[in-house]
């Protein structure tokens, strides 16, 4: 068996490997040996990449890789940075670290179709691989830009709120139009300084693509970045002709673009409407004012509240975004354990979006021990709430606001909602009487069922846990 | 070559439908971890890279084969680590008492 042969194994064996590790993540249980599967199949394929030999054509082998401790201290570099940053970055800021791993992959793609490009050009390459380049430059480089600025907006380096300007949607059509023109003049002229304005002018693309996304809809916005990246990685699979770059990279978009279909549809919203119409950019109108039209709220200390919790025999907690600001998860956690101690049930009602990325706030309670047997979708949460004593909210508001059933003229009408109004008792906890991040009011606030507990998430937490305690 | 393309063209669509398969498996409270260590997967883009780095032949493509595998590896390393920290935290319910104890409850 040739040299090539062995490596292309080695290769369709980390493609396997990768295969293995998304079926992993199937269920908890196999999850994370999947994910070490994937990592020893990674390093299997760049161990097998030091040995290969590069720019063979016709009888000619080609030559073994130059470079070789360069390369090595390249990826020394980057293992200093990466494995402190992964390690103890907190588990609240995770969605912008998956959006700036995500970015530099889709910049590193970039950078490879791009040198491919200068490399092969002098072959006069076919049009179909100057065509795959071009697509690896925009997509990666729209990915990494377009990364860096949701990274911002997650760390709170900018607004987190849509950014609009007057002419915005044209102005991005235009840039768009531009990118399309320039790589049509490329695959006519083949002519690398153009090669370097497509880039330029992808970086933009990047960048105004994103401004106006606000951070609510962030859960979309990385899954589609995510799907973004895998693309580019798929195209400089076909530029350097590497089946295990298309493979992984297709797996990755094919992830991507569910999540983002997903991710939509669980706003009740079309894609397009969450990627153009700079959703939530008037809520500082209406938000900051609050509308008093008469109706009255009725409020509850903590202490009522724990004495409610310890008479049911089946709480459903609904947790948002806000209770992961608060840094409430581990006492709610107590909240939760000290129920089941009584022999209440207890489950978390999880919507879909809650938190900044898909799924995020399974993992901000996975952080703080709560079983995952616990932890229930959405529909599952629904038929457990009609029997249910107590829904509590938590930092949540517009996943449980009926308006997305019962008004047809708001604006989140349609999105599917945990229906925590199912459940006998309704209780808020909640800083203020602000609407959520949509800027909607929220009518389960002024429900006859409905208590209200205003104050910071985890002191109120920690005095209900001390009223159950007492109880 | 118009074959080479292709059989690479069959990857794909062979590709994304067992992908998409597999992943519509995955159930939502692992969304982040999938994301995540899909992540992870596409930081395979580091194979590309150093073979980019490898068979540079000139100074621009050195410079920028080398910024590549730098980001390649962040891309990789961050992924897995991450989403091993992550997968790390999903447990089931831990079971202090009695392995009989948990009828209380279900």
């Amino acid at each position: 068996m040739s040299r090539e042969t062995l490596i292309d194994l080695l290769y369709l064996f980390s493609a396997t490997t990768f295969i293995l590790a998304l079926k992993g993540l199937g269920s908890p249980k196999h999850a994370r040996r999947g994910n070490m599967v994937a990592a020893f199949g990674m390093l299997v394929a760049v161990v097998a990449t030091f040995f290969k030999y590069v720019d063979g054509h016709g009888s000619y082998q080609g030559h073994s890789l130059h470079h070789v401790w360069l390369i090595v201290l390249a990826m020394f570099i980057g293992l200093i940075i990466a494995v402190p940053t992964a390690r103890f970055v907190k588990m609240t800021a995770m969605p912008q670290l998956v959006a700036i791993f995500n970015g530099v992959g889709g910049g590193a793609a970039s950078l490879v179709s791009l040198t491919e490009f200068i490399h092969v050009k002098s072959t006069h390459p076919a049009t179909y691989v100057i065509l795959e380049v071009l697509l690896g430059v925009l997509i990666g480089t729209v990915s990494f830009a377009g990364s860096a600025v949701a990274f911002a907006k997650l760390q709170e380096l900018m607004t987190g709120r849509p950014v609009t300007y007057p002419g915005q949607q044209v102005i991005n059509a235009l840039v768009g139009l531009g990118a399309m023109a320039l790589i049509i003049t490329i695959l006519v002229t083949a002519s690398t300084s153009l090669l370097w304005i497509l880039l330029a002018l992808s970086f933009v693309l990047g960048v105004i693509f994103v401004l106006p996304i606000g951070g609510a809809d962030v859960p979309v916005l990385i899954s589609l970045l995510n799907a973004f990246t895998g693309l580019a990685v798929a195209a400089s699979g076909f530029t350097l002709g590497s089946n295990l770059l298309i493979v992984a990279g297709v797996l990755v978009g094919a992830s991507g673009i569910l999540l983002t279909r997903l991710m939509s549809k669980a706003m009740g919203r079309s894609l397009s409407n969450v990627l153009f119409s700079a959703f939530g950019s008037v809520v500082t109108a209406s938000g900051a004012t609050t509308r008093d039209d008469g109706r009255s709220v009725r409020s509850g200390t903590p202490e009522d509240i724990g004495i409610l919790l310890g008479f049911s025999s089946r709480v459903v907690i609904i947790p948002g975004y806000g209770l992961a600001v608060a840094q409430g998860q581990h006492v709610l956690r107590e909240l939760a354990e000290l129920l089941e101690a009584k022999g209440i049930e207890v489950f978390y009602a999880i919507h879909p979006v809650a938190g900044r990325m898909p799924g995020h706030m399974n993992v901000l309670l996975a952080e703080a021990n709560v079983p995952y047997e616990q932890l229930l979708e959405m529909d599952e949460a629904n038929s457990e709430l009609a029997t249910a004593d107590v829904a509590l909210v938590v930092g949540a508001n517009d996943t449980v606001n009926p308006a997305a059933t019962d008004d047809p003229s708001s604006p989140i009408y349609g999105m599917p909602i945990i229906h925590a109004d199912l459940a006998e008792n309704v209780v808020f906890l909640k800083r203020s009487m602000r609407p959520g991040f949509a800027g909607i009011e929220n009518d389960l606030l002024y429900n006859p069922k409905t208590t209200l507990v205003f104050g910071d998430a985890k002191d109120t937490l920690t005095k209900m846990v001390a009223a159950v305690k007492a109880n | 070559m118009g074959n080479v393309l292709l059989q690479y063209l069959t990857v794909l669509i062979l590709t994304a439908f067992v992908g998409t398969e597999i992943i519509a498996k995955v159930p939502s409270i692992l969304h982040t971890p999938l994301m995540s260590g899909s992540n992870a997967i596409h930081g395979v883009i580091l194979v590309g890279s150093m073979l980019i780095l490898g068979g540079a032949t000139t100074n621009l493509q050195e410079v920028l084969g080398f910024l590549a595998v730098i980001l390649a590896t962040l891309n990789v390393v961050g992924g897995f680590v991450v989403t091993d920290r992550m997968l790390e935290m999903f447990k089931p319910r831990a079971k202090p008492t009695a392995p009989t104890s948990d009828e209380v409850t279900t």
